[in-house]
This record gives structure tokens, C-alpha cells and sequence, in this order.
């Protein structure tokens, strides 16, 4: 064994990886909660929630995003699922090709997919001013659509079929094969494919802007104000609630192993 | 086989159709970037002005050019430090590999806008310039996650003992990881870099909070534009149509190359 080897361990070489993280991940991080418990005079304190909650439009925002959330990772599910199972579904002959057409509208930047998207629908009647709710879920189902998807397919091409015909020689019928088969062992991508979408999409004030004309204020909305007004404290605070939300959707879905190199391993 | 034919038509269809719709938007543009109207739905006739107006936008070529710029920029320093990261972390004790691996969630479990931000209050708290460096550390922490995922799977699939084997021939430690190691994770690392160009070209948020405002590209020159007038200016049809031609190649070039990987790989 070289293990006596002190001059170099291949260990080492994720110095400069720790490094750098630690510097731009960690540290960010910690200020971002340093700044959310303190305020302006670098007191600790709990006045910038009690602020936040105070105002009943911030209120609003957060239960909007919420729901909009919700509502674009079932959307995504519900389209996404069936697209990922049949793409893996060997006898109907799709490729890896038809899998990364799902993923390369991502080399033209979102901006200029939502704001085509924008205009497609405004052309077609459906106008973002007027119905700002139904453009944002058009706008937002367009962009996530993909990543639920891959993580569905990278599950589904790993699950064992056979389960699938064991199930069915024991008797039960398509529909409970389905919930008590499929679903479950495909759960990992539902779960990966939920926490690529839900949080995101609570965030993405760019697609409710350009989708909805502004006119729907999501907790996005929300940081990127306070970040232009330069209101770091109240920014952070924000910032700090959507981390709880994640945590608490992490603790939730614990004990299920989720998709971690589903976008990794895609190319 | 079970299902009758029918059903597999109903399957391909169901498929095909989800990516026509999400095509759509992109096809309009494609179409009506060949006549010169204001905006889409009208037909003004066969005409390439829209591409000779595009050539001629400098605002636009610059946002181009820098939105790739710092795509491959960031992409090649994240490969590095990524691979040299997921190598280094795969031959960590199990603490500094759990320490290091939860490092790499963070950015991808946070909103973009959390990563972004949290970047912005670093730099303004240490009284950093906001310039391309603070864009691409912005970039660098968006991607390298994706890269160390990218790798990981390559170093598990790799037999343990050829590090030690070349050692063993003679190898000092620098040429068994360049000569050995490397060469089997190259497929983890070139699928890690060009996953971060492709989320590197897909960004706005950590593009809008971490660059110097004189510094544009596409996502933020776009962001900027929409914002003000509502529907896209015609070039960027133009644009567009490019675009998603230069991707339409790199994908089949891909695919005709995995094709022929596939037909080489020796049978186990």
C-alpha cells in the first residue's frame, strides 16, 4: 500500500473544489442567514419577519406562489409521466435523440422561449394582461415540462419490467398494477421531479412577468425588489423562508431515494 | 407482444404531439422569421431583412457573443474544478465525502434566485465590483454541481485496482491520474461540460444579479426589451432560427456519434 505517500494524496485534489465552495456556497449562505436574523444595524433580531408578515400583500404573494407551484408540479406530472413512460418503453422504439428533444429548447435562453411562448398565445387570443393566471401556467409548464420529464425517464429505464408482468400473472388489473407497481417504484423520479419543479417555479418571477404582464407578484418578485433597492436584510428574510419551504419539502420525501444524477447522467 | 397496434399509434402520437407543442412557439418563430412584419400572425412576404437587420444589431451580436463567452468560460472552469473535485472527493474518508457532497446539493436544491442572491450579498459585503469575474464565479456555482454528479457515476463504474496497477508499473501518481484514472471518466466529463453550457445558455437570474448592468447577454438583453415593449423585436426571430439550427446539428452530430460508439463497444 502507498497510503505512507505524504507528498500527495489523491484526496487533494478536491482542494481547490472545497475551496471554492465553501467560499461561494457556504459562505453566501451563512450571510444570507446572518442578514435575514439581524436588522439594519446589525442587531439580532426578528423585525424584518415581523414586517414581512405584517404587510398583507407579501402574505398574498407567498400563498400565490404557493399555489402556482402546486399547480405547474402536478400540471408537469401529470403531462410528464406519461411522456417519460412511454419513452422508455422499449417496444415502441423512441431513441436517446427524441429524449434530448425534450431538453434542447434549453439552448435558446428561457427569456426568449417564454417571450416567443408570449407571443404564440397572444396571437392565438390569449391575452397576458387579461388572464394573467392562465398565460403564467402556459408560460411555466413550458419550462418545466423537461425536467420533469428526465428524471421520470432515468427512473422508468431503471425499473425492473418484470415486476410489471409479475404483477399482472398474479391477477391484478392494469389500473391497480399501476398504483401499487409502477407508481411506487417509480417514485424516486417523482420526487426528483417534483423538487426540480415546484421550488423553482415559486421563484421564477421572469416567466409571471413576461407571461402575465406583471401582473401576478410571486416571492421571486419579491427578493428581486428588495435586491434592487438594495434591502439586503429583507431580501435575506425572503430568501430564508424559501429554504425552510425546502427543508421541509426534503424532510417530507426523507426516506425516498430520489433521481440525483438525473440531469448528470443525461448526456 | 400484448397492445395491438392501435394503441402503439395512440403512444407515439401522445409523444409526438407534447413535443410539437412544445415546439410551437419556437416553429412561429422559425416561420415568421422569413418576412419582415412587426410581429407574428401576419405574412408580409418571402424576405431574409430580418436576417441582414440581426448582422447588423450590435446590441444583439454583443449580447450573443457574451452570453457564449461566459457559457464556455464558465463550463471549462467548472469541468476542472468539478473533475478534479468529484476524483478527489471519491478518494475521501466518509466524513469529507458526506461534507463535500452535501457542499454540492446546495446549489441544487435552492431556487436560482436564493443562489443568486446569496452570491449578490457576498460581494457587496466584502465591497466587490460587481464584472465578468463575479458573473462567471456566478456561472461556475450554478454548473459545477452538475459536473462533480456527471463524474461520480464514471469513478464508481471504474475498476478500483488500475490506479494502484500503474503505480505498481512504475507510474508516478501525476501520470497514473492523467494516463489511468482520466481517461476512464472522460465520457462523465465531457457530458459535465456540456450540461453547464447548456445551463450556463439557459440562465437569467444569476446572469441578472451577478454582472456588471453594462454587461449584457441575450437572456438579460431580452429580459430588458419585453419588459419594456411587450412583444419580441423581429430580429431576434432571426436570431432564434439560428440558434436552434447550430442545436439541431450538434444533436444529430451526437447522435450519429453515439450511434457508431455503440456499434464499436466489444461485447462482455
Amino acid at each position: 500500500m502507498r497510503k505512507s505517500n505524504l507528498r500527495f494524496q489523491r484526496k487533494f485534489l478536491a482542494i481547490p473544489y472545497a475551496v471554492f465552495m465553501a467560499l461561494f456556497v457556504v459562505a453566501p449562505m451563512a450571510l444570507i442567514i446572518g442578514y435575514a436574523v439581524t436588522n439594519g444595524s446589525g442587531v439580532p433580531s426578528l423585525e424584518n419577519l415581523t414586517i414581512f408578515f405584517s404587510d398583507r400583500n407579501n402574505v398574498d404573494t407567498l400563498t400565490v406562489s404557493l399555489l402556482i407551484g402546486l399547480g405547474n408540479t402536478a400540471l408537469c406530472l401529470l403531462i410528464g409521466y406519461p411522456v417519460a413512460m412511454l419513452l422508455a418503453k422499449k417496444e415502441l422504439g423512441f431513441t436517446m435523440a427524441t429524449v434530448l428533444l425534450f431538453v434542447m429548447p434549453m439552448w435558446i435562453n428561457f427569456v426568449l422561449r417564454t417571450a416567443a411562448t408570449r407571443d404564440l398565445i397572444y396571437w392565438m387570443g390569449l391575452k397576458g394582461g387579461e388572464h394573467p393566471y392562465a398565460a403564467t401556467m402556459v408560460g411555466m409548464v413550458y419550462n418545466y415540462l423537461p425536467f420533469t420529464i428526465l428524471p421520470l425517464y432515468t427512473t422508468m429505464i431503471k425499473m425492473d419490467k418484470s415486476l410489471v408482468e409479475a404483477s399482472y400473472d398474479l391477477g391484478a388489473r392494469p389500473a391497480q398494477t399501476f398504483v401499487r407497481t409502477v407508481i411506487p417504484m417509480t417514485m424516486p423520479g417523482i420526487v426528483s421531479a417534483a423538487m426540480m419543479v415546484f421550488m423553482p417555479t415559486m421563484s421564477s418571477y421572469v416567466i409571471s412577468d413576461v407571461m402575465g404582464e406583471r401582473k401576478i407578484s410571486l416571492i421571486g418578485n419579491s427578493i428581486q425588489l428588495y435586491f434592487d433597492q438594495g434591502l439586503w436584510h429583507m431580501g435575506s428574510l425572503v430568501a430564508l423562508i424559501m429554504l425552510v419551504i425546502i427543508l421541509v419539502g426534503s424532510f417530507f420525501t426523507r426516506n425516498v431515494e430520489t433521481e440525483d444524477d438525473a440531469r448528470g447522467g443525461l448526456w | 407482444m400484448k397492445g395491438n397496434k392501435l394503441t402503439g399509434f395512440i403512444q407515439k402520437f401522445y409523444v409526438y404531439i407534447v413535443l410539437f407543442i412544445m415546439y410551437a412557439p419556437i416553429l412561429v418563430l422559425v416561420a415568421f422569421s422569413f418576412t419582415d412584419t412587426k410581429v407574428i400572425g401576419t405574412w408580409n412576404g418571402f424576405s431574409l431583412r430580418l436576417y441582414s437587420s440581426l448582422f447588423k444589431n450590435r446590441d444583439i451580436m454583443e449580447a450573443t457573443l457574451n452570453t457564449f463567452i461566459v457559457a464556455f468560460s464558465s463550463a471549462f472552469v467548472s469541468t476542472a474544478l468539478g473533475t478534479l473535485g468529484a476524483v478527489g472527493i471519491f478518494y475521501s474518508g466518509k466524513r469529507a465525502k458526506a461534507l463535500l457532497e452535501g457542499m454540492g446539493q446546495i446549489p441544487i436544491l435552492n431556487a436560482e434566485i436564493v443562489t443568486a442572491l446569496s452570491l449578490t450579498i457576498l460581494f457587496v459585503f466584502f465591497g466587490v465590483r460587481f464584472n465578468f469575474i463575479t458573473l462567471l464565479i456566478g456561472h461556475v456555482v450554478l454548473t459545477i454541481p452538475f459536473v462533480v454528479l456527471s463524474v461520480r457515476p464514471k469513478l464508481m463504474q471504474m475498476d478500483p485496482n488500475i490506479y494502484e496497477a500503474a503505480m505498481d508499473l512504475g507510474a508516478t501518481p501525476n501520470k497514473a491520474l492523467m494516463r489511468v484514472v482520466l481517461p476512464e471518466v472522460i465520457p462523465g466529463v465531457v457530458s459535465g461540460f456540456i450540461l453547464s453550457v447548456t445551463l450556463s445558455l439557459d440562465d437569467y437570474i444569476i446572469t441578472a444579479f451577478t454582472r456588471d448592468t453594462a454587461y449584457q447577454t441575450l437572456s438579460t438583453y431580452v429580459y430588458g426589451i419585453t419588459s419594456k415593449r411587450g412583444t419580441l423585436p423581429p430580429s431576434l426571430r432571426a436570431l432564434t432560427t439560428i440558434i436552434t439550427l447550430l442545436a439541431l446539428v450538434v444533436l444529430l452530430i451526437a447522435n450519429l456519434r453515439g450511434k457508431k460508439a455503440e456499434s464499436r463497444r466489444p461485447r462482455r
